[in-house]
Order: structure tokens, then C-alpha cells, then sequence
């Protein structure tokens, strides 16, 4: 996996050395407007989405489609009169702790793989990753009758210790691979100045591997705070997280186009800043560290 | 379950550690800071499966109490003649493959598009990625009220017309909205790849008298070979679960069009509450995935040797 980063790593001398590739004339303009139109239609649905929540629910419902209306704040006034707040609060706290939970145990366990490894570094790492592509629908029965026998059932925690569950893998290889990146040479001179290990990790570890800590975090909390399957089928008002919240929305009767999208709009936001921001780490990320 | 897959080459230890073969102490103190990871992961992913297994040898539905008892491998002979399950798996593999196979073509294409320099290339990418960010169940709902629907869907509204979308092509109407919200991945991992590769490669392509597409088919696509089997691995892992989008949009239906095994595991558990059969089918998933899972490791493997040979 390395090597697929060594070579990535030529990237950025290309990018800006060679003018080879940057377009000019009629085939840079055609690819230009070829890429904004592609850009474009991909993000058309999301636009789509935030305007018709500024709608009244009549002109959400209208056909054909109205591109531009006074925007209004009904639909999220709604929202927020349904109390969407609680859901919210659940779904930060159970991603916020189960990410905080993952990092403590997937940091160690990285090191245990990589800087120091224990023999078998190769088959747990491996068991890592086996377990993530276990159907978690399998699963889900006798965690239900555990949950419910534990009286467990609709309560945070449950979901925190889910949540870390299914994010550790994916925290221990890209912890890994970031931590490999700090040269042997470096901890072996601090072991040599007599450096003990607590010194080492916060002078030496801690500096270089702090950006990797950063992108495994923004990962974990963007797939905890999106996780439907086991939130509603464990929780349900006390504990309900926010795309529980959603489905509550739909109802069979009258409009609610426009308050849907408002809904939607609030609780897909935190996740789509994060990852506007971050997006350099989230390639790293997304391939558990195997992609730079 | 899946606890010991062997990767074949054996545990050779990384060149930082140290040559002198480490005590029996040292051996430990190496371990310790692994031991909570892997202790939590195996409590919480394993023990779940043993108890599957033996409820999958019961005959237990809670609509009828006291109806709970021992009959061995019958489940699995339910199971495994059931049409139900079998057309579930069939829908599987056909979402699965689908929405992977055409992330990964229009990830690839979306990335050499991107690949270029152009005015705004900063803001179509962050366009670009936007789909995968929001929350699944946020775009399934969007595109099943917003998009999908016959009165005042955006596609018919645009296109005119009264196309009923979801009950006319309900399976090609999951995977588009998958592909919607997978292309983006698939696209950063292969940009990833593309902006890696070396330019004296091309070049010398280009001076041996390769035209663009010869270039791209020889050079550039056996190239980013590793990068488009990652997308598509870890796209396989993700969308063989795929739950939410079915749930959502489709229910399953129309009949059982679209029912994948999650969401029929999950009709078995929680709306015929037939614990025993929705264990056994939970077995048998499993052992599937073991199976897939162990030529998906094998690719995995591939991919870390490759970081062994550097």
C-alpha cells in the first residue's frame, strides 16, 4: 500500500513543474465547460435539495418546477417546531464519543502494528479488516436480544460502543499507515538520548501523526454520524439519531416536500463542511490510508 | 468467524523491528497496547456470531410464545430452498455489481476530467465530491419525494411526462441513486492514482508514437489498475450492505423486485419476527461473504506485497 503512496507522491512535483497538461485553446475550453457541466449535474440534486427546503410547501409541490421563489423559512421553522434538536444532540454525542473511544484504542493498537509490532502484526491487521466486511445485518439479531436483555434498548451508549465497533478497523489501518511514515532513524536517536517512551510519543510520535489523528477522526465521525441500520432498529425516541429523525418526516398525507428538504439540508450539513474542508485528507482516509 | 485468514506470506517482521528475537516479557509489553483494540473488536463483532449460530438452531418466532425449541439444521433447509432468499441474493449481486462497476467508469472518466488543469478545477471538485458527504439517508429520501416522483419529481418536471420512475424501474432507480453518491469516491481515489503517475511515462509513449487513446489503454490503465480494484473493493464492501437506499425508496418491492439480503434479513427479524430462520439466513450470508472476503483479502494482499518489494 505504500507503494501506491510513493508513487502518488510524484503528484505534486508534476502538477506544478509541467505546463504539459494544462489545456489551452478550443480543446481547453471544451474541457472546461465539459468538467463544470459534469460538476454541475452531479451537484444539481443537492442544490435542488437546499432550494426547495427555502420553499413554501405549495411551489416545493409544483409542476413543472420552480426554479426561483422568495425564499422562505417555513419549512426549517418546522423543523425545528418538531424539535429536531434532541435528535441532534444524540447523533453528535454518539459520534463525537464513539470517534473520541476509537481513537484511544485504535492509536495504541496501530503502534502495537507498525513501530513496535508484535509477531503476528501481519494476521491481526488482516483480522481487522475481515471483520469489517462482515454483513453487519447478521449481526443484528443477537445484539438486538442482547441490547434488549442488557435493558439497553433506545440508550446512546449502546450506539457509542456500536459505532466504535464498526469504526476501529478502518481507524487501525489508516493509524497504521500514517504512523509508519515517521522514520525509524528519528525514534531510534530519541531511544539513544534516553528518551523514554512517554517522551518520545509526545515529542517525536505526536507532532508527525497529529494530521493522521485529525483525518482518522473527521472519517469515523462522518460514518458514525450517517449510520442508519443499527439506529433504527435499536433506538427510537430517547435515543434516536438524526437520519431517524428523517424518517419520521414522511407522512401520507398532505405536502411535505419543502420540510423534508429543510431537514435534510440541516443534518447532512455538518458532514458536508467537514468534508469541503478536509478534502485532502479524505482521499487518505477514505482508502484507509492506503491512497495519499 | 472470519478470525484467521492467512495471508500466505507469512508474518515477516517489518524492518524496524529489532533483529535479536525479543523475551518472553518484551513479547508482552509489544503486545499490550494491542490487546484492548483487539480484545473490544472480538467481544463486540465475534461473540454476536456464536450466538447467531445457535439460534439459527431453534425454532423460535415471538408471535408465538412457547413456541421455542430445538430442531437443528431444519432452518437451514428452509433457508436454503426458499426462493425468497435466493431472489434476495440474486438482487444483491445485481446492486452490488452495478453500482460498482458504473461508480468505478464514471469515477474514472470524472477523474480524468479532473485531472487537468482549468479555471475552477478547486470548485468543480468540491462540487463533485458533494454527493458522497451527504447522509445516505438523506439523499435516498431526496431522491425518492424530490427526484423520483411522478407529480412533482424533478426528472419528470424537467423531462415532462408522468413516468412513475420508482415502480416502473425500481432497481435501476437504487442504483442510480448509489452511483450518485459512490462516483465521487471512486473519482478521489483514481485522481489520487492519475496525479501520480509519472510524466517521463508519457512522454516516452508519446515519442514511441503512441496516440492518446493507445497511450491511455497501455500505459495509464494498467497503471491505475491497483487504485480502480481499491475503489472497487472497498465500493463492494460498502454496497453489498447497502440498506438504506432500499429501505427508502423501494421497500423492496414492487413484490420483492429489489429486496437485497440485508433488507430481507431484516423483514424475516423484525416484521415476521421468525428468529430462527433470520439467524440461519445470517449464517449462510456470512459464509458467503467469508468466501468473497477471502479473494477480496487476496487482492488486499497483492497490493501489500507490493509495499514489501519497495
Amino acid at each position: 500500500m505504500t507503494a501506491l503512496r510513493q508513487r502518488a507522491a510524484g503528484a505534486t512535483r508534476r502538477s506544478t513543474a509541467s505546463p504539459a497538461r494544462r489545456s489551452t485553446g478550443v480543446t481547453g475550453a471544451a474541457w472546461t465547460v465539459l468538467a463544470w457541466l459534469a460538476g454541475l449535474l452531479f451537484f444539481l440534486p443537492v442544490l435542488w435539495m437546499v432550494l426547495t427546503g427555502f420553499k413554501r410547501e405549495v411551489d416545493a409541490a409544483s409542476n413543472p418546477p420552480s426554479w426561483f421563489s422568495t425564499p422562505v423559512l417555513d419549512g426549517y421553522r418546522q423543523v425545528f417546531d418538531r424539535d429536531i434538536t434532541p435528535y441532534l444532540l444524540n447523533s453528535m454525542m454518539a459520534s463525537l464519543l464513539s470517534t473520541l473511544l476509537v481513537l484511544l484504542l485504535a492509536t495504541p493498537a496501530a503502534y502495537a502494528l507498525s513501530i513496535r509490532p508484535v509477531a503476528k502484526w501481519r494476521d491481526v491487521l488482516f483480522f481487522f479488516i475481515s471483520t469489517k466486511m462482515l454483513p453487519v445485518v447478521a449481526a443484528l439479531l443477537p445484539i438486538y436480544l442482547l441490547v434488549k436483555e442488557l435493558g439497553m434498548l433506545d440508550n446512546i451508549w449502546t450506539m457509542v460502543v456500536l459505532y466504535t465497533a464498526m469504526n476501529l478497523p478502518l481507524a487501525v489501518w489508516m493509524m497504521r499507515s500514517f504512523l509508519l511514515e515517521v522514520p525509524a532513524a528519528l525514534i531510534e536517536a530519541a531511544a539513544m538520548d534516553g528518551a523514554n517512551l512517554i517522551v518520545t510519543i509526545r515529542r517525536i510520535l505526536l507532532p508527525i501523526v497529529a494530521p493522521g489523528l485529525a483525518a482518522t477522526a473527521l472519517i469515523c465521525f462522518i460514518f458514525s454520524w450517517n449510520e442508519f441500520f443499527f439506529a433504527v432498529n435499536l433506538t427510537a425516541t430517547r435515543a434516536g439519531t438524526s437520519p431517524i429523525f428523517l424518517v419520521g418526516f414522511i407522512t401520507s398525507e398532505g405536502l411535505f416536500l419543502a420540510r423534508l428538504c429543510a431537514a435534510a439540508t440541516i443534518v447532512s450539513l455538518p458532514v458536508v463542511l467537514a468534508g469541503w474542508i478536509a478534502q485532502k485528507q479524505l482521499v487518505r482516509g477514505l482508502s484507509m490510508g492506503a491512497v495519499k | 468467524m472470519t478470525t484467521t485468514i492467512t495471508t500466505g506470506a507469512g508474518a515477516t517482521p517489518r524492518p524496524t523491528a529489532r533483529p535479536s528475537r525479543p523475551g518472553r516479557g518484551q513479547r508482552w509489553a509489544r503486545r499490550a497496547p494491542l490487546l484492548p483494540a483487539l480484545i473490544f473488536a472480538i467481544v463486540v463483532t465475534q461473540l454476536p456470531f456464536l450466538f447467531t449460530l445457535y439460534l439459527s438452531t431453534q425454532s423460535w418466532n415471538v408471535l408465538r410464545p412457547g413456541s421455542r425449541e430445538f430442531i437443528g439444521l431444519a432452518n437451514y433447509g428452509r433457508v436454503l430452498t426458499d426462493d425468497r432468499l435466493r431472489a434476495a441474493l440474486v438482487n444483491t449481486v445485481v446492486l452490488t455489481a452495478s453500482s460498482v462497476i458504473l461508480s468505478v467508469l464514471l469515477g474514472l472518466g470524472l477523474a480524468i476530467l479532473l485531472d487537468r488543469k482549468f479555471p475552477g478545477r478547486g470548485i468543480v471538485r468540491t462540487l463533485l465530491i458533494t454527493p458522497f458527504l451527504v447522509m445516505p439517508m438523506a439523499a435516498a429520501l431526496l431522491w425518492k419525494h424530490a427526484i423520483y416522483n411522478p407529480s412533482y419529481g424533478l426528472i419528470n418536471g424537467i423531462l415532462g411526462g408522468s413516468t412513475d420512475w420508482v415502480s416502473q424501474y425500481p432497481m435501476v432507480s437504487v442504483v442510480a441513486a448509489l452511483v450518485w453518491q459512490w462516483t465521487p469516491f471512486m473519482m478521489l481515489i483514481i485522481l489520487a492514482g492519475l496525479q501520480g503517475q509519472s510524466l517521463e511515462t508519457l512522454e516516452a509513449a508519446r515519442v514511441d508514437g503512441a496516440g492518446p487513446w493507445q497511450t491511455f489503454t497501455r500505459v495509464t490503465l494498467p497503471y491505475l489498475r491497483p487504485y480502480l480494484e481499491l475503489g472497487a473493493l472497498l465500493g463492494s464492501i460498502y454496497l453489498v450492505q447497502t440498506f438504506d437506499a432500499v429501505f427508502t425508496i423501494t421497500q423492496g418491492g414492487p413484490g420483492r423486485a429489489t429486496t437485497n439480503l440485508p433488507y430481507e434479513i431484516y423483514l424475516t427479524t423484525f416484521r415476521k419476527f421468525e428468529y430462527g430462520e433470520a439467524a440461519a439466513a445470517g449464517v449462510v450470508v456470512v459464509i458467503g461473504t467469508i468466501i468473497v472476503a477471502t479473494f477480496a483479502l487476496r487482492v488486499i494482499s497483492s497490493l501489500f506485497r507490493m509495499e514489501d518489494t519497495r
